[in-house]
């Protein structure tokens, strides 16, 4: 019990510390999320002009269907994406990881928590952001309550996959400099099939079946497609237990792959 | 010619730093290949629903990416890495050493970084382009050709003089590279024409950030879609851009104090 109080009193901690960093720098942030807002409208917008073409829908969506997938994605997206397999390069090659082994704490909780201040931070602005979107491209919601309820816990497990397949991304920079290409190729695995190009349905047969036995699948559309009511039956359950696998090889990974990487670490100066 | 004698310097010293680090070469090579993945398996994926796309078909769509390509590979050769080289200078007071060269300040800073190896965007670019109007089976006479080079001219030209003045705004603004990161990701929504957007976002993408006329006029150029007045508009805008930012640039650098001063 005293080890879970005393970890609530560091992410408390850390959280504090992160928030205070992170509004230290407000306009960058605002033009980060320009960034988070720009690809699925564009999308949307592509995809609109797609079904307007094919008339009025493609693949069981409309042009409200894509606005309403579009936009929760986005949503999605940002509260689950995270950042750290860009950061873990410097921090490793510069010796910094040496004062963040030296706290007596496993350095993956002040990332967590960082990454949970700035969600909470960039809410402020994501909030109206999606309202104006709403009100723009007038998306038709109809949620199933059951998926609706099951998706508070998927959105979890979507972060939990992301957050750890990034923290096992990040380990790579124990072993190499050229961290950016191997991040790069994850970015694009997540473009094509996590969905954020497209609904996962309007994909060839081939990619799907790829994208539902990735992790990709598993860390947005799914999420969004029980946010938005289009999945159907038991897919619903084998859906979240492919979650959960996941979040279970995610934690296992960090778990392999830490332990090996930081014997290989040696800071300058030690 | 003194002017180009300066730019095939700038140009030679950036082929020359950058032959040190060879392994960029391959990485570049590979980052050039998943940007031409992301692009070409967009209209892919799209274009297994459909056969017209705002009023573009599939093979005219490939020059437009063609086209993105090159430009995006310019500007991040030559544009992007000397302005932001410019806004490091004047915020470290390092620009001292550009403004006692005896030669045309804007210039020099406008070409003082090379990145030689996004050329390989560029040549992939080109390429694209290539592979689209062979299979667009169109005759590309002299005349699409002569628009299609002077629209792009064109959209270098304004792209680069909206650069110059943002950039130029770093003579009163410490941190202007944050406004340089919403173009670089403004320019992703370049990879479609700027037809199928609704109006707001297609004045957006018009007059505040250029980018229609940096890819998709030229594009329309190509396949013989541009209407003269559009060029024409082109044309004037290139030029009052320019001359706005030489203007601005003038003005802005007696703003600039120098490092001891």
């Amino acid at each position: 019990m005293g080890s879970v109080s005393r970890h609530l009193a560091i992410y408390q901690a850390q959280f504090k510390i992160w928030t205070a960093v992170q509004v230290q720098y407000r306009v960058a942030m605002i033009i980060w999320l320009i960034g988070i807002i720009i690809e699925p409208v564009v999308y949307l917008v592509v995809w609109s002009n797609v079904a307007a073409a094919s008339g009025g829908s493609v693949g069981g969506y409309d042009r409200a269907g894509f606005a309403a997938y579009f936009i929760a994605a986005m949503v999605v997206n940002h509260l689950t994406f995270c950042w750290h397999m860009w950061e873990y390069d410097t921090i490793i090659r510069q010796g910094l990881l040496s004062a963040r082994l030296l706290r007596p704490m496993h350095p993956i909780h002040a990332d967590l928590a960082e990454n949970l201040a700035y969600k909470v931070i960039t809410s402020v602005v994501v909030v109206p952001t999606t309202v104006v979107l709403i009100l723009i491209f007038k998306p038709v919601w109809q949620p199933q309550t059951g998926q609706l309820l099951l998706f508070v816990p998927s959105l979890v497990m979507a972060f939990l996959i992301q957050f750890f397949m990034g923290w096992t991304l990040a380990m790579a920079a124990f072993w190499t400099t050229r961290i950016s290409a191997i991040n790069r190729i994850y970015f694009l695995g997540k473009l094509f099939l996590a969905g954020q190009l497209s609904p996962l349905t309007l994909l060839p047969g081939w990619l799907q079946t790829a994208a539902s036995i990735s992790p990709f699948r598993w860390m947005l559309s799914f999420p969004v497609e029980l946010l938005l009511g289009r999945v159907e039956g038991t897919a619903v359950y084998t859906g979240l237990l492919a979650q959960f696998i996941w979040v279970t090889l995610g934690f296992l990974a960090v778990r392999t792959i830490w332990q090996a990487g930081v014997r290989r670490y040696s800071a300058f100066g030690s | 010619m003194r002017t180009f004698r300066i730019i095939a310097t700038y140009f030679r010293i950036g082929i020359l730093g950058e032959l040190e680090y060879r392994a960029n070469f391959f990485i570049q090579i590979f980052e050039s290949i998943l940007g031409l993945v992301v692009a070409l398996g967009g209209l892919a994926v799209v274009f297994e629903h459909t056969a017209d796309l705002g009023g573009w078909s599939p093979d005219q769509l490939i020059a437009l990416v063609g086209i993105y390509l090159l430009v995006g590979g310019l500007i991040n050769m030559v544009i992007n890495p000397s302005m932001e080289r410019f806004m490091q200078d004047v915020r470290q007071g390092t620009l001292d050493f550009t403004l006692v060269k005896p030669a045309d300040s804007q210039l020099l800073v406008s070409v003082q970084r090379v990145e030689i190896w996004k050329l390989i965007d560029v040549l992939i670019g080109v390429a694209v382009i290539g592979i689209a109007l062979v299979r667009l089976q169109s005759e590309i006479g002299w005349g699409e050709t002569a628009v299609f080079a002077l629209a792009l001219f064109c959209g270098a030209t304004i792209v680069y003089s909206f650069w110059l003045i943002l950039a130029t705004c770093s003579f009163w603004f410490v941190r202007v590279e944050n406004i340089l990161v919403i173009f670089q990701s403004m320019y992703s929504a370049g990879r479609w024409p700027v037809g199928i957007y609704p109006e707001w976002l297609r004045f957006i993408l018009t007059f505040l950030v250029p980018v229609a006329f940096a890819v998709t006029v030229p594009a329309q150029g190509l396949i013989g879609q541009l209407t003269g007045g559009n060029l024409a508009l082109a044309v004037g805008l290139a030029i009052a851009l320019f001359v706005v930012a030489r203007f601005f640039w003038r003005y802005g650098i007696r703003f600039y104090s120098g490092a001891s001063a």
